[in-house]
């Protein structure tokens, strides 16, 4: 029988690790998760997000390391001991069975009265609004209604944990942004812990408590959403946040933990510096397209407009500058292409980081 | 250290699988095993190994059965049929895989049939249809009969394979100015040849393996291999049993070198059964 | 086409272009060599044979043939001898085959062993029976090795009796048999067992829930195609077995009244029977299968 109750209060990785064969998928990943947290695992494909979930489900065995719920080791029991749901990325939907069997098939597994399954599949599918559609088979249902059996066949059996591998990926853009808020209202309705990988920084930033951003095997940050947007650690973790401008420039001068960088051409940069900004040595300066403009200071960046497009509220543009590189803007006003404007940027907007080592 | 959840449970009937298949691969190669080592006994009775070895067999099964004259029949009714099926299925697979057209259907489950039917059943009455027209005995009868489960094998291993290649390609060739004949020779060949050669070679092993059907219709001057070697082993005592295994292991090798080079382009499923999904 | 372009200066779609959006053209004609071959060398001999068989060689009602068959133990018997082998082949085969295809199905390299699996199939029946009388007679490896082993006192008596051609049979039909439903069952999408595990379900459970009811349909088929090869032995029934008497296969008796006796009206009717016996036990199998779920057995996706 399952081992895990829904009053756990911490689920912890302990330098979790998986190798395929000589390939380190996941390199000691150490992370606690307390109860009632919705968690994002983000990271680009093929960082390990993927193989780390599977781990907590025990589809996949870890290598090394364990996963403690609470104080019992669960990392030896099998999946079907551990009690969690998964929501899988094609859905996985049994496509013999109905609606209602797909959903009441955990309640089955675990020896649950007849009469008590159903009263408690047709509960969770007025939860997830597919009442109507309970004696059809998946593959009758749209995409967004088996995204809901899956989820509901999931959380029908009151795990404590939740599973969710890239849900949305498989819908069109306006459906996820449906069913985004359909899964942030069910987890807070139901009190449960997600644990939810995605690719989609978007995703996470709008739906997680916390955000754990995975790159090669390694966990870069763990923060809050507002923590991961606004001060990335690492300078891939900004790339990886919308910070698609990377200027790199000789630090001049310190004034706190405000640096300026000569970034060439007489232009000056000055942002927040992260650990590790050295006097005197190359930082490297990140800014979002949203935080870069033409200005009228001596001191910006210039730069050859080579394209610019309408986006509604501004316009975005790419520019060059004279060593080549290409910075990111955007503008109140249309700027003909080929101009040459100085860009800007509000030094709370910059961040510094050092010099990647290679 | 991988931590080991498997249950005993599992484990044994995991071994009792792997045990299952070793034996039946065990038997299979000692029955292989047998006749090739009989092939080259000088005297072999009562005991685990033969008393000596040569290789006399195999020059005197040459000259007893006219090894050269089968295998030369062999190889014609082998080649002919290749190149018949391919020429009569690829087409027809083109056009089942790109078109749709009313009766389809009906056209699909008549390719279906010969390979659902095994040729004894159908053998019969063919034989005799080829010994009224007079074709029966003849190699022609004999290529004829091989096409009845040829052709449509190609047909219904290509369809997916064609399927699979996106028809704008085509589109695009015309669009940019190529006739029929262009698009056949620069786009269509080239896209085709490995599923074609592929088609092909499961014809090839299958046809000099296919016994029931020549066996019904052949003649003594169009007997392939396999026929000729069921003959030697009906008719033993006749002769010496080894120079029978040894015509036994030239047919093994013939098939087997053509089944060696079919394996590295074709998943051994293809040759059971047509590919339900294309391989991506 | 030059016939089509003179058409072309009257109005609306002409003759080749409303031909071609039924979806025949110049393509379409391509099947058409393909099945004028496959109805001159199968329909036609198979209508034929037909005909033939109420054509009695010596004359007589048009059902003589039949009546003679159903009539004659000799060869009515043919029948019950055939099945009482083709069908516990195919079972035993089918029993061997699903739990081998599972394990197998989890393996990284299958592909070495589906090759030694294939060779039974090209290497034919008469390749397999001519090794069966070496290797299952009296002085041959198996039987020195159980006597070796104290297993058997008494030599094996397999070769020439209804064992030796059951044997043959299982050897020469299994790997068919085997990789049809490795094809069935590689083909169900592994995340609805990994969902079904996450659920709770056990080994047995996933089994008996997921997998065995996805699989029945290409079982069914399995079935069918391996027990009308099994139906249909030739070689091996006269080569290894016991060819006048229990192993007196359906087939020998089609062959013998076709090249022995030179009654060709007999030997179609006999084949008709085959046929029809074949027939009935695929529509029965099939008929079961209607019952069965039948979609698509990837997780379900819209």
């Amino acid at each position: 029988m399952t081992v895990a109750t829904t009053k756990f209060e911490t689920l912890r990785l302990e330098d979790m690790s998986r190798d395929f064969g000589t390939f380190n998928a996941l390199k000691g990943l150490n992370l606690t998760i307390r109860r009632g947290e919705f968690i994002a695992l983000l990271g680009p494909s093929g960082c390990g997000k993927t193989t780390a979930l599977n781990c907590i489900a025990g589809l996949l065995d870890v290598t090394g390391g364990r996963i403690m719920l609470d104080d019992t080791r669960i990392d030896t029991l099998r999946p079907e001991e551990r009690g969690f749901g998964m929501v899988f990325q094609n859905y996985a939907l049994f496509p013999h069975m109905s609606v209602r069997r797909n959903v009441g098939f955990g309640l089955k597994m675990r020896g649950v009265p007849k009469a008590e399954i159903a009263a408690r599949v047709d509960a969770v599918l007025a939860t997830v609004r597919l009442s109507s559609q309970a004696d059809k088979l998946p593959g009758q249902l749209s995409g967004g209604q088996q995204q809901r059996v899956a989820i509901a066949r999931a959380i029908v059996i009151e795990p404590p944990l939740v599973l969710m591998d890239e849900p949305l990926s498989n819908l069109d853009a306006k459906l996820r942004l449906e069913m985004r808020g359909e899964i942030r209202r069910i987890h807070q309705s139901l009190g449960s812990t997600t644990i939810y990988v995605t690719h989609d920084q978007e995703e996470a930033l709008s739906l997680a408590d916390r955000i754990v951003v995975i790159r090669e095997g390694v966990i870069r940050q763990v923060g809050t959403p507002a923590e991961l947007y606004a001060s990335p650690a690492h300078l891939d973790v900004a790339d990886f946040m919308g910070f698609r401008n990377r200027v790199p420039g000789k630090v001049i001068a310190r004034d706190g933990d405000l640096v300026t960088l000569d970034v060439g051409d007489g232009a000056r940069l000055i942002g927040h510096a992260r650990d590790g900004v050295r006097d005197g040595a190359v930082g490297i300066a990140m800014a979002r397209p949203d935080d870069l403009a033409p200005t009228d200071a001596a001191s910006g960046i210039p730069a050859t407009i080579e394209t610019i497009e309408y986006r509604g509220r501004e316009y975005h543009g790419l520019a060059r500058t004279a060593g080549g590189l290409e910075v990111f803007f955007s503008a109140p006003s249309a700027h003909p292409v080929g101009d040459l404007v100085r860009l800007g940027a509000d030094p709370d907007r910059v961040l510094v980081y050092p010099e990647e080592k290679p | 250290m991988i931590v080991s959840r498997t249950p005993l449970s599992t484990r044994l009937w995991a071994a009792a699988i792997w045990v299952l298949v070793g034996f039946f691969v065990l038997n299979l190669a000692g029955l292989i095993g047998s006749v090739v080592t009989s092939s080259f006994a000088t005297r072999w009775l009562g005991t685990w190994l033969p008393a000596g070895f040569t290789t006399k067999w195999y020059f005197a099964a040459w000259d007893e059965f006219q090894l050269g004259d089968v295998l030369w029949v062999t190889f014609q009714v082998v080649g002919s049929v290749v190149a018949l099926a391919g020429l009569f299925g690829v087409p027809a697979a083109y056009a089942l895989a790109r078109r749709d057209f009313p009766g389809k259907k009906a056209v699909l489950l008549l390719l279906l049939l010969p390979l659902l039917v095994p040729p004894v059943t159908y053998g019969i009455p063919l034989a005799t249809v080829l010994y009224k027209s007079g074709l029966g005995g003849s190699l022609a009868g004999v290529i004829l009969a091989n096409l009845v489960p040829t052709v449509p094998f190609v047909v219904l291993v290509m369809i997916p394979f064609i399927e699979q290649i996106d028809p704008r390609i085509e589109s695009a060739a015309r669009v940019f100015g190529a006739n029929t004949l262009k698009v056949f020779i620069y786009v269509l060949v080239p896209i085709l040849l490995p599923g074609v050669l592929a088609a092909l070679l499961l014809v090839l092993v299958r046809t000099i393996a296919m016994f029931e059907l020549t066996f019904l219709v052949a003649g003594p001057g169009s007997q392939t291999l396999v026929v000729a070697l069921y003959y030697a082993v009906f008719a033993a005592g006749v002769r010496a049993v080894q120079s029978i295994d040894a015509m036994a292991v030239i047919y093994m090798v013939t098939t087997l070198v053509w089944l060696i080079i079919a394996l590295r382009f074709v998943n051994p499923t293809q040759i059971v059964a047509r590919a339900k999904r294309s391989n991506t | 086409m030059t016939a089509a372009s003179s058409a072309a200066r009257d109005s609306g779609p002409t003759l080749a272009q409303r031909l071609r959006i039924r979806g025949l053209d110049g393509v379409t004609l391509l099947v058409v060599p393909c099945v004028l071959l496959a109805i001159a060398l199968f329909v036609y001999p198979f209508f034929y044979g037909l005909w033939l068989s109420f054509q009695p060689k010596n004359g007589g009602a048009a059902l003589t043939n039949y009546q003679r068959f159903f009539t004659e133990p000799f060869l009515s018997k043919t029948i019950w001898t055939t099945l009482r082998l083709a069908l516990p082949v195919t079972l035993l085969n089918l029993f061997l085959a699903v739990p081998i295809a599972f394990r197998v199905r989890l393996m990284k390299r299958q592909r070495l062993l589906t090759t030694i699996l294939v060779l039974p199939i090209t290497l034919g029946t008469v390749l397999i029976a001519e090794g069966m009388l070496f290797y299952f007679g009296p002085q041959g490896w198996l039987t020195r090795t159980l006597m070796w082993l104290g297993v058997i006192s008494q030599p094996l008596h397999v070769v020439h009796t209804y064992w030796g051609v059951f044997l043959s049979l299982v050897i020469a039909i299994f790997p068919f048999t085997f990789l049809l439903t490795l094809s069935y069952v590689t083909g169900i999408d592994p995340s609805l067992e990994q969902a079904a595990a996450t659920l709770g379900a056990s080994p047995a459970a996933r089994f008996r829930e997921i997998f065995l009811p996805l699989l029945l349909p290409g079982l069914a088929i399995t079935f069918c195609l391996s027990f009308v090869q099994a139906f249909s032995v030739l070689p091996s029934a006269v080569l290894v077995g016991d060819p006048a008497n229990t192993t007196r296969v359906i087939s020998i008796a089609a062959y013998q009244a076709a090249f022995e006796e030179y009654d060709y009206s007999l030997a179609s009717a006999i084949a008709m029977i085959m046929g029809a016996v074949q027939l009935m036990v695929v529509v029965v199998v099939l008929g079961g299968r209607t019952l069965l779920y039948r979609g698509p057995v990837a997780a379900a996706k819209g």
